[in-house]
């Protein structure tokens, strides 16, 4: 195994075993993970809900660029780094 | 006084019994007879509690809870009640089969004990010959059934040296995880704390090595590691609090803030079978006793540090200090941090006893 790293190309999807979820009760997105619990902030949320297993990054980047009236290239960069720090944690894969 | 954020997790400690007998278990002393198990039917209320209440993961541990043989129908029961669910095993009576029908269940994962990488110092530290393999085997079949898998691995001064074989070792079973544990001195390790305190000079070693390692294996293989408190200026915060994220319940449905609890003597648990979780959570002696900061004495009371390591551990304060309030004395500011120092500077690097095993009649 070695550690993929992730470009503009890439469709990411959630690991199995991974559940990425809205808990009604405390009225936030939470990843649940083997023994552990990770709060996305609300960017990423956005991110992660764009992340169906069908979405290159670049689709992903495109669509939020409409969604904030930003240029792709303002947001690729935050956005390859946001998916590649889950991906490191094992929250994606590809 | 408020009412406590739900917990994020139960601990479902389903038996004491363990074929194996590790020296260093965290199981209490007087372990908890099969007579006194919960039912099935108690369980799944329990679960049902558990996620009614907001935990989001259960744990299912022990002991061994594989020696359990509504194992299957709890899982099923906790991932339909929307409980993320963990397996916490030593592995040994499980099979193929059994692995598979769990991933049937809703099983998500299943965090395997290994004692050590020789296989004769594992078995002997497992007191059961054989251990290892089967070990080894298991791993394999939790990865075939395409459940996610972590090893963990408690280490001592007796298999520190073995540390970065472990790493190799995790990543060759295809482990997602590693969890490399230090011993934790209550429970069983007490009783054999000299045969198992490791010096500063491995523990410097182990932590360089493991941040080497994370560096190397990043996007590979995840580390969760605690280094060992005895050696730390700052106590960790247990159980991320007392009363705050997690809920255990023992065997026989004892509602315990932290697994170790059941040694502070003046503490009230409420049972499972008499009151529920709900309740238990926030109205209980146990938990509210030393919930948030309110307690707290000094040094602990006026610093900055309360709402971080909520003051250490109580089990520890107690055992070292007598008094369970007082802060850990893990920590530099409290007096009796000289405690600590001096016992390791009597125990560690003296010569190795043998082990006293955790069983029944030991
Ligand atoms: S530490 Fe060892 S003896 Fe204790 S429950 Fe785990 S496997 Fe069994
Ligand atoms: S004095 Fe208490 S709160 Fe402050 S660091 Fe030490 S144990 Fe933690």
């Amino acid at each position: 195994m070695a550690r993929v790293e992730l470009n503009a190309d890439a469709v990411p999807r959630f690991a199995p075993h991974v559940q990425f979820r809205f808990d009604a009760k405390r009225t936030q997105w939470v990843i649940l993970a083997p023994e552990r619990l990770l709060v996305p902030d609300a960017i990423a949320v956005e991110v992660l809900r764009l992340c169906d297993g069908q979405a290159s990054i670049f689709t992903m980047v495109a669509a939020l660029a409409e969604t904030y009236q930003a240029t792709p290239e303002t947001l690729e960069g935050d956005i390859l780094e946001l998916l590649q720090d889950l991906m490191d944690q094992g929250v994606l894969t590809l | 006084m408020s009412t406590p954020e739900p917990p994020l997790a139960l601990l479902a400690e389903l038996t004491h019994r363990c074929p194996l007998q590790c020296p260093y278990c965290s199981n209490p002393l007087a372990l908890e007879g099969v007579e006194g198990e919960l039912g099935t039917e108690e369980w799944c209320r329990i679960l049902d509690e558990a996620a009614a209440l907001g935990a989001y993961q259960v744990h299912f541990s022990g002991g061994e809870p594989a020696l359990r043989k509504d194992l299957p129908k709890l899982v099923r029961h906790a991932s339909a009640a929307g409980l993320y669910t963990n397996l916490i095993t030593s592995g040994i009576p499980l099979n193929g089969e059994k692995i598979d029908a769990l991933a049937g269940a809703g099983l998500e994962h299943v965090q395997l004990s290994l004692q050590d990488t020789l296989p004769e110092e594992a078995d002997r530290v497992a007191k059961m010959p054989g251990a290892h393999a089967k070990k080894l085997e298991i791993a394999r079949c939790v990865r075939e059934a395409g459940l996610a898998l972590t090893i963990n691995c408690v280490f001592h001064r007796q298999n520190l040296e073995r540390l970065d074989a472990m790493i190799e070792l995790a990543v060759a079973l295809g482990a997602g995880r590693l969890e490399i544990a230090h011993v934790q001195y209550y429970g069983w390790a007490i009783e054999n704390r000299q045969a198992l305190l490791p010096s500063r000079d491995q523990i410097e070693k182990a932590n360089a090595l493991i941040a080497d390692a994370e560096a190397r294996l990043k996007g590979v293989l995840l580390f969760d590691h605690v280094p060992p408190d005895y050696y730390a200026r700052r106590p960790k915060a247990c159980m991320g609090g007392w009363g705050r994220q997690f809920l255990n319940i023992s065997p026989s449905g004892k509602a315990l803030p932290c697994h170790a609890a059941e040694t502070i003597p003046d503490l009230r648990f409420d049972n499972v079978r008499e009151r529920s979780l709900a309740d238990i959570w926030v109205e209980s002696d146990a938990f509210r006793r030393f919930r948030g900061t309110g307690w707290m004495p000094e040094p602990c009371g006026s610093c900055d540090r309360r709402e971080i390591d909520w003051g250490g551990c109580r089990c520890q304060a107690l055992m070292l200090t007598g008094d369970a309030a007082q802060a850990d004395p893990v920590c530099e500011l409290s007096p009796d941090h000289g405690r600590i120092l001096q016992m390791v500077k009597n125990e560690a690097g003296q010569e190795v006893p043998p082990f006293r095993y955790r069983r029944k009649a030991n």
